[in-house]
């Protein structure tokens, strides 16, 4: 095991303004991003704001940008970046920012209620329990492996670049929307809310969104285009989606 | 005079993990107004990284299980110091309590029935843990979050609770600040409940996320409430020991049960050399049984990896002391071997075990499915905690409440893996219940001004030294004590070492007057720090208390000076709570008598 030093240039501020501000600390084999920041914060920079809390990539809480990409720090291996030049973290751009590396993402929590709930058909089984085939929910599986680290939102250009925040609920809430509609139990429907106030038609398919999620879930093919698959089948007239108009 | 604002609820949720959420979802239902406070985001709590299963004996995949194994099981886990009120009521309510995690939208693993999947664990006579994959924790946050936000509950995320305030002996609400802006609050409530979880980050290596700094636990010992049993810290066999960065993080219990072994670095099964008395008669003694029994053969016995935590525990201990173990200080832990019995197996493996190959796939450089893991035991649950009434989960003070991990009793000396999700469902759902039964009986209480200022003044004396540039790093002395408590009052334990122990946190908590803070009140990682410290030494010394005065070795805890059971302590909880002067006091108190009817469940089963 080598011990050798390693360069961060951690963004440093709040809403009125900030900098960049550069570290040195050792590095040692294993180490993720998470554990350098820790050890700035412990060594150097004792109030540097971070938001963490399992270090083992299950509670979606440290998602940061490093070196531009969007990613979380505590599944972000020294060993997988250029460490022979400062090694950049910066908290995620599409949110306001709290403080240094942790940013408010409390709409995304506040959209979320704007989802129909889950409301299940009657039960199968007279004693309350109802019947589904483990290959009918695989499907809603992958999507309920999401840790909301609310990387793809941050991502989506929609939200990104545009900041349609009222009119967009972005794929993390698209997902989440697919998982419920996919449901084998779930009774009620959620292609209106959608369309008409969830701007599913804002998403253009770019698929930044799947790239950056950590739990690799496809975002895109497997959640997004289905919806606005049903949703064409639901609205348009089938022979203008046949010619292609729905998409 | 302090600034703070003040919020009202009839029933205040201190803690957004398993046990708060489920029993802000009970508070609400019964038409209270419910706040719940968390350290971090909601669906963040410590509860998303469960991973193997929650425990209930539902009897999907084997029909012979029912309440009463359960029950037993438990018991015999918790070698018999469990208050045996709540591990029956456990045993009881689970069922209902998971059945229900479905109607809120769950999506458990599935038999092929189409019912929910159950799989083995260590202790548990059948297979009986409900999963989702490995990611059991997450589905069922995420469940109960997702049902929760549509109740009538308010939520305060990022906000920490730093004190109870109290009416006489009733508690009447909390202190706590706001992480953003570092704002006080105050919130009154007709009834409290602790739901703040565990410990683990008193030591060095643990499986337990930051939050785990006992905080719910240290306020109500500060406001006079007991405290029972903390003695027993589990240490879980089975954590990540390479790369040094990682050491700690938890490799599930799941990996055993879908057919994973333990060799030493001999390449021996070290197990099955050692299998006590109490579990001879259920465990395989040979490979093939133990293979079977993971592959789902009602009649073989389970395999020896899984006995309870706190024997795999010390057996690997003594076989990296003995100079047996793996490179890096750990053992193997080999999945990769199924592949000689079943096709596709790595497949096989990548469904079942899906986080665990990502974890160390990404952290580790190794393919499990390919390679043996190595690992070591890890500081991963606290069964001691609150002492609480059985069946209203109500503390020794009237108005506070505490459920989940925080509180004690159900585990006794050792939990079973999958008996806490299930301890969260049953208890967090009974907390609820009883606290907004009180909150309607009971009148807001008015709050002691010269208390929260009291309060608020200590916290924020450190901004003071920060100030003037003196006193010490908050990090250096959680460092120094977490280092302190790993060696000292760690797996194996003995008096001089402990007593060592107490004299070095007393000197730390000297220390902690001391501390320096920089910076500002907005999200300040080293404030937060300090503040965590003064909960983390409060919760070491009860430790070490608990631990000096049991005299013998059960369950978790194990002590070379005293290393069998023994008959006094068989019938005795630690019971602790900290006088009028501050210093703790402890009496050992008689365990209730047992019904006949649970003794002889018990007798039927051994
Ligand atoms: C890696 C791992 C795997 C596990 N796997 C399993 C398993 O498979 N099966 C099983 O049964 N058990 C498992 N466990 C154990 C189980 O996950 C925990 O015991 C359980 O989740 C604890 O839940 P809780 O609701 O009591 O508290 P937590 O989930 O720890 O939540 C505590 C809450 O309290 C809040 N809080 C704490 N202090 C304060 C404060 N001062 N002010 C405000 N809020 C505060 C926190 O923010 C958090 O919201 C596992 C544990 C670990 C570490
Ligand atoms: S695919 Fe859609 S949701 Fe995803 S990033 Fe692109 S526009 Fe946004
Ligand atoms: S879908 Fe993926 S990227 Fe988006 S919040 Fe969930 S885990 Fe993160
Ligand atoms: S700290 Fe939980 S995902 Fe990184």
């Amino acid at each position: 095991m080598t011990a050798t030093t390693a360069t961060f240039s951690i963004w440093r501020g709040d809403r009125q303004g900030g900098k960049l501000v550069e570290y040195q600390t050792e590095i040692a084999e294993g180490m993720v991003v998470l554990d350098a920041v820790r050890r700035i914060q412990a060594d150097q920079a004792n109030d540097l704001a971070v938001r963490w809390n399992c270090k083992a990539g299950k509670c979606g809480s440290c998602a940061a940008e490093i070196n531009g990409k969007p990613r979380l720090m505590c599944m972000t291996r020294l060993s997988d970046v250029p460490t022979n030049r400062p090694i950049l973290v910066e908290p995620m751009r599409t949110f306001p920012l709290i403080r240094d590396l942790v940013t408010d993402v409390s709409w995304n929590f506040e959209k979320k209620r704007t989802v129909r709930k889950f409301t299940p058909r009657k039960p199968d089984a007279p004693d309350g329990t109802w019947r589904m085939a483990q290959i009918d929910v695989d499907r809603v599986q992958e999507f309920r492996k999401c840790i909301e680290c609310f990387l793809c939102q941050n991502v989506c250009h929609v939200l990104r670049d545009h900041q349609l925040f009222d009119e967009y609920i972005g794929p993390r809430l698209l997902t989440h929307s697919a998982a419920l509609e996919m449901h084998p139990l779930d009774s009620d429907h959620r292609l209106s809310d959608l369309r008409f106030t969830q701007g599913i038609g804002y998403c253009n398919i770019t698929k930044c969104c799947t790239k950056v999620c950590p739990e690799e879930i496809k975002i895109t093919d497997n959640a997004i285009i289905p919806l606005k698959e049903r949703l064409v089948d639901r609205y348009f007239d089938p022979v203008a989606w046949l010619f292609g108009a729905g998409r | 005079m302090a600034q703070y604002e003040t919020i009202r609820h009839d029933v205040l949720i201190i803690g957004a993990g398993g046990a708060g959420l489920r029993g802000a979802v009970e508070a609400a239902a019964r038409g209270a107004s419910v706040g719940v406070v968390s350290k971090s985001l909601l669906g963040k709590a410590h509860t998303v990284m469960a991973e193997g299963g929650v425990a209930a004996a539902l009897g999907n995949v084997d029909d012979r299980d029912n309440w009463r194994v359960h029950f037993a099981d438990t018991m015999r886990g918790g070698q018999y110091v469990n208050n045996w009120r709540m591990a029956e009521l456990h045993a009881k309510e689970a069922p209902d309590r998971v059945r229900e995690l479905e109607a809120w939208g769950a999506v458990f693993d599935r038999t092929p029935d189409g019912r929910i999947l159950q799989r083995n664990f260590g202790g548990h006579r059948y297979p009986r843990l409900a999963h989702v994959g490995d990611r059991t924790g997450l589905e069922m946050i995420r469940t109960l979050q997702d049902h929760a936000i549509f109740e009538r509950i308010s939520f305060y995320m990022e906000f920490t609770i730093i004190s109870l305030l109290k009416d006489g002996n009733r508690v009447v609400g909390a202190l706590g600040y706001q992480r953003e802006k570092g704002l006080f609050f105050v919130f009154q409530a007709k009834a409290v409940v602790l739901a703040t979880g565990g410990l683990g980050r008193a030591y060095k290596i643990t499986s337990n996320s930051w939050e785990c700094t006992g905080d719910g636990i240290a306020l109500a010992c500060d406001a006079g409430a007991e405290l029972q049993d903390m003695e027993f810290v589990q240490f879980h066999p089975t954590g990540m020991v390479w790369p040094p960065s990682v050491a700690g993080i938890l490799v599930t219990e799941g990996v055993r049960g879908e057919g994973g072994v333990l060799r030493n670095g001999l390449g021996r099964r070290f197990l099955f050399d050692d299998i006590p008395p109490l579990y001879k008669d259920q465990t395989a003694d040979n490979e093939e049984e133990g293979w079977r029994y993971t592959q789902g053969d009602k009649s073989a016995r389970r395999p020896p990896e899984l006995l309870t935590r706190d024997h795999v525990a010390r057996c690997i201990v003594r076989e990296v002391r003995e100079g047996r173990g793996s490179p890096h200080g750990g053992v193997f832990l080999d999945i990769a071997w199924i592949k000689q019995k079943i096709p596709n197996a790595e497949k096989h493996i990548r469904t079942k075990l899906p986080s665990m190959y990502d974890q160390f796939l990404k952290l580790a450089d190794l393919d499990i499915t390919k390679e043996p893991m190595e690992v070591g035991p890890t500081t991963h649950y606290l069964m001691g905690g609150v002492r609480v009434d059985g069946d209203s989960q109500m503390s020794s003070l009237p108005g506070l409440f505490a459920a989940g991990e925080c509180a004690a009793g159900l585990h006794g000396a050792n939990r079973l893996g999958g008996n806490s999700l299930s301890d969260l469902l049953v208890f967090g759902q009974r907390a609820g219940e009883y606290a907004a039964r009180f909150a309607k009986d009971a009148s807001l209480a008015p709050v002691s001004e010269s208390a929260v200022g009291e309060s608020i003044r200590q916290v924020l004396a450190p901004f003071e030294n920060g100030a003037k540039g003196r006193g010490e790093s908050p990090y250096r002395v959680q460092a120094e004590l977490q280092d302190m408590m790993q060696e000292l009052v760690g797996i194996v334990r003995v008096e001089d070492e402990m007593v060592r122990a107490l004299d070095g946190i007393q000197k730390l908590k000297e220390r902690s007057r001391n501390l320096r803070v920089e910076g500002n009140r907005m999200y300040n990682a080293g404030w937060h720090t300090a503040i965590d410290v003064r909960n983390l030494l409060t919760m070491s010394e009860a430790i070490c208390r608990g631990a000096i005065e049991r005299r013998e070795s059960r369950g978790a805890h194990y002590r070379v000076d005293y290393p069998e059971k023994s008959e006094k302590f068989a019938k005795v909880n630690t019971v602790l709570h900290k006088g009028e002067d501050g210093a703790f006091k402890l009496r050992l108190e008689p365990i209730k008598e047992m019904p006949a009817e649970l003794k002889q469940i018990i007798e039927e089963m051994k």
